[in-house]
């Protein structure tokens, strides 16, 4: 699916779409609107012992377990700070249910076809495979995150990624 | 527990196969039948005809017997389907849900309707296929010769009067039949006999038929266009010039009835259809249960897990409160009834889940009494952790296949008697049933000590059927070729097993759950079939630990004792090993802030407090800093929405809504291991990710 998104914008056919927008830093990023399931504070997470450092942990969401990525030291800003601006944004990816903390969720913004840049290869920390593209908004930039890829892909070590059963 | 507590569950399945099997029927395309569909029919029938069995249910599990064999025939390809034999398979289906509401209302099924489904489909069988199906066999002739001894008397006499009248004149009554089916049934009256007069109205539409057919006969044809409670056949004594319309006792006095030695219910004797269903029904049995959908539970769960949550947050605002304001007594009330009410609430809704296991085991001695009876065997049942507890909808689906593990165990499995004495076992067989938790899976297994399977049979027969094998496959691969579809060694069908169907059925049931089958066996020595299955919604009972400022769960059946550590009983092997002598043993020791890295942990073992765990025969001591407390925790799954993570089992949610991992015993040994062979390196992600779970075998 994300990849008949990532066709179809780069095909600038697609209709114009929603982003929620968020910061890491001083960075704005966004992901697609419709991936997200809630927002919430950043509380009561618990660690789960020998995993990478930017799982968190997992924590409890309405009787279900969900794990916590940090999305900050994943792209290894400097500044990892918990606070009360810090949110937790529910996304709902590949049929699971996983938690990123930011450090502020601002809008929701639609962006036209046209808007919406394809992403130059670049990047060691943020692959361009995880990017559907950049958002350019008079003079902010977005970076669009492809929500689906990043989470399931081997380096966030979210997903089994070979199945012994 | 008794027998009859299951008997509502196997209703409840029963009816459920069988609207299966109508959906699937329905859907079946004739021309171009869909194999997995036939063979869910099948499976569906086999189902039945299973618990039919178990009960004691015979008429209906004969009836589903024959269904099965030309079900058999029909998904084999031996028999062509036909949209008029479709229509056959339905109405057995219907005679089928009739004979299980009669159970379920304790009567006696009706025999005639078993009798007349059985022979079509004997003789579906003989035209189609050209063979009799074993199974009840009713000469085709005369198919209501010998009616059951377990028919009641009022039908008996219905069914003597009925065969009494055939020179006589009948009254034949239509209930609300529609005009245009009025009189397709007239002509097909005619066709019958001499129809001498007729009259009514739709409601009620009476013809005077002289007939040398009895009263059932005309019924059976009628039924194919109107249902059986619309018609009503009377004897009329002697030549009745008018139809009468008043009571059917008229005639009964003099009833010409030769072979009627009951005469004694009258009233009954002379309508054929009100006999049968005169009978007072048992409407109580319908709703004593409803079956909500698993997903529906899950989410109570949940929401009264928050509810509780919620409760507790506010309770803590209200007595913050309470030293401010004055006047809020009520609120307090209030809030305590809350609190008990949410309590409450919660332990109900978990109730609804979980079961022990003996409401699984409890049905065996019977299945195994009545299986070994009738192969000949001598069977003795054992069980171990019956009070295992697992959640209601796994107990549900682990029944079936267990009971077919069961049977093949005793058909296969054990030998006769003699054979057993000739090779120097005792004579009497051993079965166990056992269920314990194992890691974050629940173990059930069956074990005998028969024959054990044999491996070049095995393979001979996978080769007969065409599967792809080799002698080098492992024991545990050829082992389970018996779950091929189709795959049987047994030399004959029986009633028990050797169908091939079961084992289908057994792992299909089970991979569905989540779980898995292994087979472990000796030949000569026995096997053990163990079912592995995932803890998804398990209760646990767990003792709760503190380690720094973490809290983790220790599955208590795994905890065989704490103890303070005392310096002089702590022996330091070569590089970082730590024995501790417990009562003359040696056993390893585990810090638990080691493995799983925690911080602010007592590292100094003698202030922390050793916990003494057994896993896989394996024992050793933890070192964690605090024992809180026994308690249940509801076992949440960690991999719907992450992955496993070594060392722990599984997940769950503490009063304060902070999530608490379970830790997993054996796992935790293996990470101990894993890390100290790593030595001193850094053990890193990568490495970390790359260590797998060594399946228990």
């Amino acid at each position: 699916m994300s990849q008949a998104n990532n066709g179809a914008v780069l095909a600038a056919e697609a209709e114009n779409r929603e982003f929620l927008v968020f910061s890491l830093g001083d960075e704005e990023y966004a992901i697609d609107i419709l991936k997200v399931q809630e927002i919430r504070g950043y509380e009561n997470v618990t660690r789960i012992a020998n995993a990478p450092e930017f799982i968190k942990g997992v924590t409890n969401l309405r009787g279900v377990i969900v794990p916590i990525v940090d999305l900050r030291i994943k792209f290894h800003f400097d500044k990892v700070e918990y606070g009360g601006q810090t949110v937790v944004i529910v996304v709902n990816v590949a049929d699971r249910v996983v938690g990123i903390v930011v450090d502020g969720v601002s809008d929701v913004m639609t962006l036209t076809p046209d808007q919406i840049k394809p992403a130059p290869e670049f990047g060691v920390t943020l692959s361009s495979d995880f990017l559907s593209g950049l958002g350019s908004l008079d003079d902010r930039m977005l970076v669009l995150v492809d929500i689906d890829k990043l989470l399931t892909s081997d380096e966030m070590a979210l997903v089994e990624s070979t199945s012994n059963h | 527990m008794d027998i009859a507590d299951f008997f509502d569950t196997f209703f409840e399945e029963a009816e459920e196969l069988l609207s299966d099997m109508e959906q699937h029927l329905l859907e079946l395309d004739v021309d171009d039948p869909d194999s997995e569909q036939l063979n869910a029919i099948f499976r569906a029938a086999h189902s039945i005809k299973g618990g039919a069995g178990t009960f004691g249910f015979t008429v209906l599990q004969k009836t589903t017997h024959i269904l099965e064999n030309l079900l058999d025939y029909a998904r084999k390809g031996e028999l062509t389907l036909r949209a008029d034999l479709v229509d056959t398979f339905l109405e057995a289906k219907d005679i089928m849900h009739e004979q299980l509401d009669a159970y379920r209302s304790e009567e006696e099924p009706n025999q005639e309707a078993f009798e007349r489904i059985c022979q079509t489909l004997q003789q579906i069988a003989l035209d189609e296929i050209g063979q009799q199906l074993d199974g009840p066999t009713i000469p085709a002739a005369e198919p209501k010769a010998a009616p059951a001894p377990s028919e009641n008397d009022a039908q008996a006499n219905s069914n003597n009067n009925a065969g009494a009248s055939s020179n006589g004149h009948l009254l034949v009554a239509l209930l609300n039949v529609e005009d245009k089916d009025r009189i397709l049934l007239v002509e097909e009256l005619e066709q019958l006999g001499e129809v001498q007069s007729q009259s009514g109205d739709a409601k009620r539409y009476e013809v005077v038929l002289k007939s040398s057919d009895s009263a059932d006969d005309i019924e059976a044809v009628m039924c194919f266009i109107i249902e059986p409670d619309q018609i009503e056949i009377t004897v009329v004594e002697g030549v009745a010039a008018e139809p009468t319309p008043a009571e059917p006792e008229v005639s009964t006095p003099a009833a010409p009835a030769p072979q009627a030695p009951a005469e004694s219910t009258p009233s009954k004797a002379n309508t054929t259809k009100p006999a049968a269903k005169e009978k007072p029904k048992k409407a109580a049995a319908e709703s004593s249960s409803i079956r909500v959908s698993v997903d529906k539970v899950d989410q109570i769960i949940n929401l009264v897990g928050e509810l509780i949550i919620t409760q507790s947050m506010l309770d803590q605002t209200v007595s913050d409160l309470e030293d401010q304001s004055v006047g809020n007594a009520s609120l307090q009330n209030g809030m305590s009834l809350l609190q008990r009410n949410a309590r409450d609430l919660q332990e109900a809704v978990m109730s609804i889940r979980m079961i022990p296991m003996e409401f699984v085991f409890s049905r065996f001695p019977r299945v195994v009494r009545d299986t070994a009876g009738k192969l000949g065997k001598e069977i003795e049942l054992i069980t171990e952790g019956k009070s295992t507890e697992l959640d209601k909808s796994l107990v549900e689906r682990i029944t079936d296949p267990l009971t077919h593990l069961v049977r093949n165990s005793l058909d296969h499995g054990v030998e006769m008697p003699d054979v057993r004495e000739a090779i120097g076992k005792p004579r009497i067989g051993k079965l166990t049933l056992s269920a314990r938790h194992q890691g974050g899976n629940i173990l059930i297994e069956v074990r005998d000590d028969g024959a054990g399977m044999d491996r070049d049979r095995l393979l001979a027969k996978a080769r007969e059927n065409g599967l792809n094998v080799s002698d080098t496959m492992s024991d545990e691969e050829v082992f389970q070729l018996i779950f091929a579809p189709g795959f049987s060694t047994a030399n004959e069908v029986t009633d028990v097993s050797g169908r091939g169907v079961g084992m289908d059925v057994v792992k299909r049931n089970i991979q569905s759950m989540g779980g898995r089958v292994e087979i472990q066996s000796k030949l000569g020595e026995g096997t053990n079939t163990r079912i592995v299955l995932p803890l998804t919604l398990a209760i646990l009972d767990g003792m709760s630990i503190k380690v720094g400022g973490e809290t983790f769960i220790l599955p208590l059946s795994t905890v065989l004792e704490s103890l303070q550590p005392a310096k002089d009983d702590m022996y330091a092997m070569a590089g970082d090993d730590v024995v501790i002598k417990v009562r003359d043993e040696y056993l390893p020791v585990i810090a638990i802030h080691e493995v799983l890295n925690v911080e602010n942990a007592i590292t100094d073992p003698t202030k922390s407090i050793a916990v003494i765990v057994q896993g896989e025969g394996r024992r050793y001591a933890m070192l964690v800093d605090e024992l809180i407390g026994q308690q249940q925790v509801v076992v949440k799954n960690l991999e719907d929405n992450y992955r496993k993570v070594p060392g722990i089992s599984a997940a769950t949610i503490l009063g304060d809504g902070s999530v608490a991992l379970i830790l997993d015993i054996t796992g935790l040994h293996r990470l101990s291991r894993y890390k100290k062979e790593a030595g001193k390196k850094v053990v890193n992600n990568q490495n970390l990710s790359s260590f797998k779970e060594a399946e228990p075998s």
